[in-house]
């Protein structure tokens, strides 16, 4: 075969649409889980100065190893190998009485929805005429919810097949804490529907390019880069900026906003809601009796989790990969480079905010945590729906 | 008779978590932020940066044996700190000192004085029950080996340790 064939036959917009699906699929799965490890060594390294620690900083290039004198420490920075390949050659060790099937099974039902997620996220706007999505469908937002949920059956799962007392609290403690936010998380997005209209992602995205952030109460309509030459132009789009409707409108989405914050934080069993895990008082909660690359999954499924869940509070409520002023992809590959440099910037920034915290609060109690769910954002995000309903019918007439 | 505690009424804010919160992350943020410019960093980087100087005179580190000021090994293989030493880490073999030697009126010797330091636990009851003062615990901690054949401290290792202790007893004296 030619290569003007292959070309065309490449270029069949069936072809086109599954060789670039698994190309996007390959990449971002590959960066992702690289991120993962990024994430990690982010995680010890902030924790330990906040800590007043230094940190890993000895795992750097091996030189002694090599035949040098002296290693070269590079801020520690060999940890983030370091650390997967330790998990990697570790003995797979399985207690004795433990249920194998589900045993083997649970890592990976905590590792696969993760991943899922990131499915329908819009990580940058397009490469090359290519959308910078792997599935767009109609659905996106329910999907998230549709799958992230599945991963607390992996989580109980590991608890109960066990066959341990304390995997087994956490994984009791896990249902518990599920229904306690679910049903905050699914409540505070619909004020967002109910603004933008829509359950598509990347329409949200797009509406946030129109009219701006959700959390950002002013946006200067229609700003780009090239105005900044022509005063008269600017000051116009200034002006066009001012809007009743979007003050009004900022106070639910930031109750929306700080409700999904919170309830992400509960949905990837990160401090201060990680009940099931509480290492301080289950020794190490569900995955106790892991070890090896069944417990790295379970790692790698938490700090995965992270990532999806930050991916999707940006994509939701922080713009996507817009940023003012910058074009989308159609105007060049530089400015799609830029969009996706912009989604990934924004997700590490939610990143850090999530260590941050972690390493801030106390945990709850799980008690403590069902009533902050119940009694505190169930209600408050019912209001918040309202209250949007009240404000778009004011402005709207 | 129980001891009542009641809860304290808390206001809204202290209620809502947030004011707190923000409180907290400040405070974490304050101490990151000193830590990334290298500030108020407390580890110690273990074996470049050591606490040695500060360690306390009666630190009780590696048990040693020491000579006088004569350059006379103090010991005389009595065994006393063989029979207490716990996890029996000690074992020596005595010896007649010969007719000809300088130190003849002491008698006893030891010709071999193996410490395992596998199995010492730096109780430093050796140093206590030793009647002649022989033995001390210096601050030497980190004993180190690749097998439990070098991890044994003979004679020539622990004078080595142990160095020279002055005017302590007398009894040996030529005076006397």
């Amino acid at each position: 075969m030619d290569t003007a064939l292959i070309l065309h036959f490449l270029t069949i917009p069936l072809v086109f649409l599954i060789w670039t699906t698994f190309l996007k699929t390959f990449i971002l799965l590959n960066v992702v889980l690289g991120i993962v490890s990024v994430t990690v060594f982010a995680e010890r390294k902030v924790s330990a100065f906040i800590q007043d620690r230094t940190g890993p900083n000895r795992v750097g290039i091996p030189m002694t190893l090599l035949g040098g004198k002296k290693d070269i420490p590079f801020w520690g920075l060999g940890q983030m190998i370091a650390d997967p390949v330790k998990l990697l050659t570790k003995e797979n060790f399985v207690p004795a009485g433990v249920n194998k099937f589900f045993f083997w099974l649970a890592p990976k039902l905590v590792l696969l929805p993760p991943l899922l997620v990131l499915a329908v996220l819009p990580f940058g706007s397009s490469l090359f005429g290519v959308e910078m999505t792997i599935a767009n469908i109609n659905v996106g937002v329910l999907f998230i919810f549709a799958v992230t949920s599945l991963s607390v059956y992996g989580i109980t799962l590991a608890g109960w097949a066990s066959n341990s007392k304390f995997p087994f609290i956490g994984g009791i403690r896990s249902s518990s804490q599920m229904i306690s936010y679910e049903l905050a998380l699914g409540l505070s997005i619909i004020p967002i529907f109910m603004v933008c209209g829509t359950l598509n992602i990347n329409e949200i995205v797009d509406w946030q390019i129109k009219n701006g952030w959700l959390v950002a109460p002013y946006w200067p309509h229609g700003f780009a880069l090239g105005q900044l030459l022509h005063p008269s132009d600017l000051i116009h789009s200034l002006v066009a900026g001012v809007s009743l409707e979007r003050f009004l409108l900022w106070i639910p989405m930031m109750i929306s906003f700080v409700i999904f914050l919170v309830s992400i934080f509960a949905e990837t069993n990160r401090l201060p809601f990680d009940l099931p895990e509480a290492e301080q008082e289950l020794v190490g909660g569900y995955h106790t009796e892991y070890s090896s690359m069944n417990f790295a999954s379970f790692f790698l499924g938490e700090y995965a989790a992270m990532f999806a869940g930050s991916g999707a509070i940006v994509s939701i409520f922080l713009g996507g990969w817009s940023l003012p002023m910058i074009p989308d992809g159609s105007h060049g590959w530089f400015w799609g480079l830029v969009s996706i440099g912009a989604w990934f910037a924004k997700v590490s920034v939610i990143l850090l905010f999530m260590i941050w915290i972690r390493w801030t609060l106390p945990r709850f109690r799980y008690d403590q945590l069902m009533k902050l769910g119940w009694l505190g954002f169930f209600p408050i995000a019912l209001f918040n729906i309202f209250l949007t309903a009240v404000i778009l019918a004011i402005v709207h007439h | 008779m129980a001891i009542v505690v009641n809860r304290p009424k808390l206001t809204f804010a202290e209620k809502c978590y947030l004011p707190s919160l923000v409180a907290g992350l400040a405070i974490t943020w304050k101490h990151l932020k000193r830590a990334l410019f290298n500030k108020g960093i407390v580890t110690m980087q273990y074996p470049e940066e050591k606490w040695d100087a500060n360690l306390p005179d009666w630190y009780r580190g590696a048990p040693t044996l020491v000579v006088d000021e004569n350059g006379r090994e103090k010991c005389v293989s009595c065994q006393l700190c063989e029979f207490i030493c716990p996890p029996r880490a000690i074992t020596i073999k005595p010896m007649e000192i010969p007719e000809n030697d300088k130190w003849r009126k002491v008698e006893k010797r030891p010709e071999a004085f193996d410490i395992d330091m596998a199995r010492c636990i730096y109780c430093g009851l050796c140093e206590e029950v030793c009647p002649e003062e022989a033995i001390f615990l210096r601050k030497d901690y980190s004993i180190t080996g690749l097998n439990r054949a070098e991890m044994v401290h003979d004679k020539k290792t622990l004078y080595k340790l142990g160095g020279v202790m002055k005017g302590l007893t007398f009894k040996w004296n030529e005076l006397k």
